[in-house]
């Protein structure tokens, strides 16, 4: 251990001195928006170094077109970037697209690719490596799980479903090496921001000659910010600056070094031993027990900040007791919200009345801000009398036997229990509750073969709809048996309209609607707790969750 | 010798055909496939993933196609991590996995046979009780609670070892200790056991009575009719550590193999779980098979063949 001490002062040594020789340049550079605050005092000095975070586990894939997980997007982050990318406030910005135009209708939108753009290995980023790449995930014989993404665009779900088998008929078209224009079914406001996400990554043409590219570090070409440095399977990731990229100005980690460590006290302990400068999510977890002492003894350390994903039970509404309004909605108010994120939780949730979660952009702001959710009420007296005039409407004397499932975790049955508890208190009712195995769990949701079973939902992307078009008649998701010819005509005019006032009232109405028949009880939404060290600065968690650490910087207190 | 061991072999190719077979068919009855996901995919692409894998045949078929691989060597791709091989995934966190535990087995056995010994020749005096005491502990003492505990004071408080990971010499300090405390205490009390009935035998009684000395005695008469139990052990014990410790491994980030048993069935990772069993049982027949010739090599007693046994 001895050696390693001397090793690191050594090291230090070393990045201190070139800190110190290369500082006039950096400070300098205008290319850097972060200088302006460090500049001014004595403060400290921005230095060279490593950024050290948990993975968890082995990322599935990094192919772009076979991701479909956060750990797999986070390193995604890293080494691709898509037509735009996220600036530190969420908003879409220039990445591989330094200009676009959309058309009058906002149904075209046509994209200038940036001249310098480059892969990692040298060759030029061109708008046919994204035709390249998004037909590739479109075509059902690469079994893109996560090719739903693309289904904005003309032709593209035919395309995916086989229905035809021409490519040339998705509207995605590289009109010359550095113009892309793409056609849309329908205006979409939330296009632009979708083409940040990760499975719009363009893919190098290598990939035609070798599927299996994305799988080894040495055949990855990417085009983002860092290259893929290392990789030893189940163990770690590093990343390095890619010196092709062309912000490499605005790259200051010398690396990126990701560890995959599954258990949640290991990666606190190496956050305490300084052997990681980061800690939680999205990709690692702080143990449930000990974020109310974190927070008190680490407050410079500690961050929390809102999630948009919702946590919620389903009804099977066409089952007995569930399939009457009054006893969904005598269950959804009989529950004390407030006491399970403050005494279960406990890491900064907000009690959910509606279900699409704070931090989804609305028509000027947040959408939550702009449609409140006071949809219902928990009122306890109110819920008794529901319940007993919802049980004569069944013509049931009692509250039949039913079962609330969730996934096996020991958060998940920690509600649970309280939520049956209060039940039992408030209502007088016995509802019994069981875990299952989470193949087991979702074969069981597909088969509605349940009574109540526990849910949450994140966004794909920045928009109410992300959450609405989930309860659409029959829709993929819709697993309550819930319809409404009124919430899907809503639905409807939302995806049909490109002026947002108007898309976002008609969701503000569909909403009203799924509150008002309830089948789904809302509880939380989320929220994303983590640790860094102080001196980090520019490293964010997005509005869903997810880490940006690309631009990040260490400054010496 | 030859016969005896080419008996062994043909009796363990029909064990693994078993094995296969019986995890193949009980992995099918598991409810879920490797392609469910809590947002539905469509139909055309699971067919054409179905195809890729082969899942769209008849079982019969897949049994059929399954066997043919095997025959070639080929485990298949996983279902999980894209374009890995499960050969390789077993590869490359086996190695972790076989590392840690087979300084586990030197430090187990060493460690015990040591105790052991130490604690017949003092019967009834403290070092005795001692010895027992520390067996008790170490018997009773689950191996993720003395990771943890390893983990908490000489990582965290002391700050003598890292943590977690496995990148210079002291890191193997932790994971392997943790892993020896039961095995070693296992061997330690077996060996003090045997040892107190083979000191009483009257054939030491015979060769003290000869005069000769203390430790020809101990080494050559006393210690290698003891070890026979040892042996019968080491096996399973082999098997055992080399195949990984799910927990231990965990606890100290470890990339080993422990954590796909668990893992490749939440996944439903059909390749994966059947190289997984594959594999193990050949490492579990492999120890026996040793073990059972290790045998003859320790006491010419048991013959493996008609000739004059395997000395």
């Amino acid at each position: 251990m001895k050696k390693k001490t001397v090793f690191s002062y050594v090291t230090l040594l070393l990045v201190l001195t070139l800190v110190l020789a290369g500082c006039g340049n950096q400070n300098n550079n205008p290319a850097n928006p972060n200088n302006s605050g460090n500049d001014g005092g004595s403060e400290g000095q921005e230095e060279a170094r490593a950024f050290r975070l948990n993975l968890h586990s082995e990322p599935p894939s990094l192919d772009p077109a076979l991701m479909e997980d956060n750990v797999s997007g986070t390193i995604a982050t890293g080494i691709y970037e898509g037509l735009t990318r996220k600036d530190e406030s969420g908003n879409t910005v220039e990445g591989m697209a330094e200009s676009w135009e959309i058309s009058e209708d906002g149904k075209t939108y046509t994209f200038k690719i940036r001249s310098d753009a480059k892969w990692s290995n040298g060759d030029p980023v061109t708008a046919n490596d994204f035709e390249f790449a998004w037909k590739r995930a479109l075509d059902p014989a690469i079994g893109s799980t996560y090719a739903y993404q693309f289904y904005y665009i003309a032709g593209a779900q035919d395309y995916n479903e086989g229905k035809t088998t021409n490519a040339d008929a998705v509207g995605v078209k590289a009109l010359d090496a550095q113009t892309l224009e793409v056609k849309l079914n329908s205006p979409t406001p939330y296009f632009l921001g979708l083409t940040s996400f990760y499975t719009y990554n363009p893919v190098h043409q290598s990939a035609k000659e070798n599927a299996g590219w994305a799988a080894d570090a040495a055949t990855i070409i990417g085009n983002g910010p860092f290259k893929m440095g290392e990789w030893q399977h189940n163990t770690s990731i590093k990343l390095v600056p890619n010196e092709n990229y062309y912000a490499k100005d605005q790259v200051k980690f010398t690396s990126v070094d990701f560890t995959m460590i599954a258990d949640s006290a290991t990666e606190l302990a190496n956050y305490e031993t300084d052997q990681l400068d980061y800690t939680g999510k999205p990709t690692g977890e702080i143990p449930a027990e000990q974020i109310p002492v974190l927070a008190e003894s680490k407050k410079d350390e500690f961050h929390q900040v809102g999630t948009a994903s919702s946590y919620y039970y389903m009804f099977n509404m066409e089952k007995a007791p569930f399939n009457n309004v009054k006893v969904r909605k005598a269950l959804a108010m009989a529950i004390d919200r407030q006491s399970i994120v403050e005494d279960i939780t406990q890491a900064g949730e907000l009690p959910a009345f509606g279900f699409v979660p704070p931090g989804i952009v609305g028509v000027k702001g947040d959408y939550r801000d702009e449609v409140k959710d006071d949809f219902f009420k928990e009122d306890v007296e109110e819920a008794k009398k529901l319940l007993a005039e919802g049980l004569e409407e069944l013509g049931l004397s009692s509250f039949p036997e039913v079962k609330l499932t969730y996934n096996t975790n020991d958060s998940h049955k920690a509600i649970a229990d309280a939520i049956v508890d209060m039940w039992k208190t408030n209502l007088g009712i016995t509802v019994g509750t069981g875990n299952e195995e989470w193949a087991v769990f979702l074969e069981n949701r597909t088969a509605m073969n349940y009574e109540i079973q526990r849910a949450g939902w994140g966004a794909d992307y920045n928009d109410p709809m992300t959450y609405m078009d989930m309860f659409v008649t029959k829709g993929g998701q819709n697993n309550t048996g819930f319809a409404s010819a009124e919430y899907d005509a809503l639905i409807q005019k939302a995806y049909a309209s490109s002026d947002q006032q108007e898309r976002i009232d008609a969701m503000k109405e569909a909403e009203k609607i799924l509150m008002d028949q309830l089948p789904i009880l809302p509880i939380y939404y989320y929220s994303s707790v983590y640790m860094l060290k102080p001196g980090f600065e520019n490293i964010y968690l997005d509005y869903k969750g997810d880490i940006e650490y690309t631009r990040g910087y260490y400054v010496a207190k | 010798m030859l016969k005896y061991v080419s008996k062994k072999f043909l009796s363990m190719l029909a064990s693994l055909f078993v094995l296969a077979s019986a995890t193949f068919f009980l992995m099918k009855l598991i409810p879920g496939d490797p392609f469910l996901r809590e947002k539905a995919i469509p139909e055309k692409i699971k067919e054409s993933l179905y195809a890729m894998y082969g899942l769209d045949q008849p079982i019969w078929k897949q049994y059929l196609m399954y066997l043919n691989n095997l025959l070639h060597g080929d485990l298949g791709m996983s279902m999980k991590q894209q374009y890995m091989s499960v050969t390789r995934i077993i590869k490359d966190s086996f190695v972790y996995s076989a590392q840690i535990g087979v300084l586990a087995i030197i430090v187990s056995v060493a460690a015990g046979l040591i105790l052991g010994i130490i604690a017949a020749l003092n019967h009834r005096k403290l070092l005795d009780s001692l010895t027992i005491v520390v067996a008790v502990l170490g018997v009773s003492i689950p191996n993720f609670l003395a990771a943890s505990a390893l983990q908490y004071v000489f990582g965290l408080k002391l700050r003598l070892l890292d943590v977690s990971g496995l990148n210079d010499w002291t890191d193997y300090i932790m994971p392997v200790l943790a892993l020896s405390f039961l095995p070693a205490a296992f061997i330690a009390r077996l060996t003090r056991s045997t040892m107190l009935e083979v000191l009483s035998a009257d054939y030491i009684k015979t060769a003290r009575s000869k005069g000769l000395s203390g430790r020809i005695i101990l080494v050559r008469h006393a210690l290698r009719n003891a070890i026979l139990p040892v042996v019968t052990y080491i096996g399973p014990m082999t098997a055992n550590i080399i195949t990984g410790s799910v927990v231990v491994e965990q606890i100290f980030g470890i990339g080993g193999i422990g954590k796909f048993f668990v893992q490749s069935i939440t996944n439903r990772d059909y390749t994966l779980i059947m190289g997984l069993t594959l594999f193990y049982g050949i490492i579990l027949m492999v120890a026996r098979f040793l073990t059972d010739v290790a045998y003859g090599f320790v006491d010419p007693r048991i013959k493996l063949s008609r000739g004059k046994g395997a000395k």
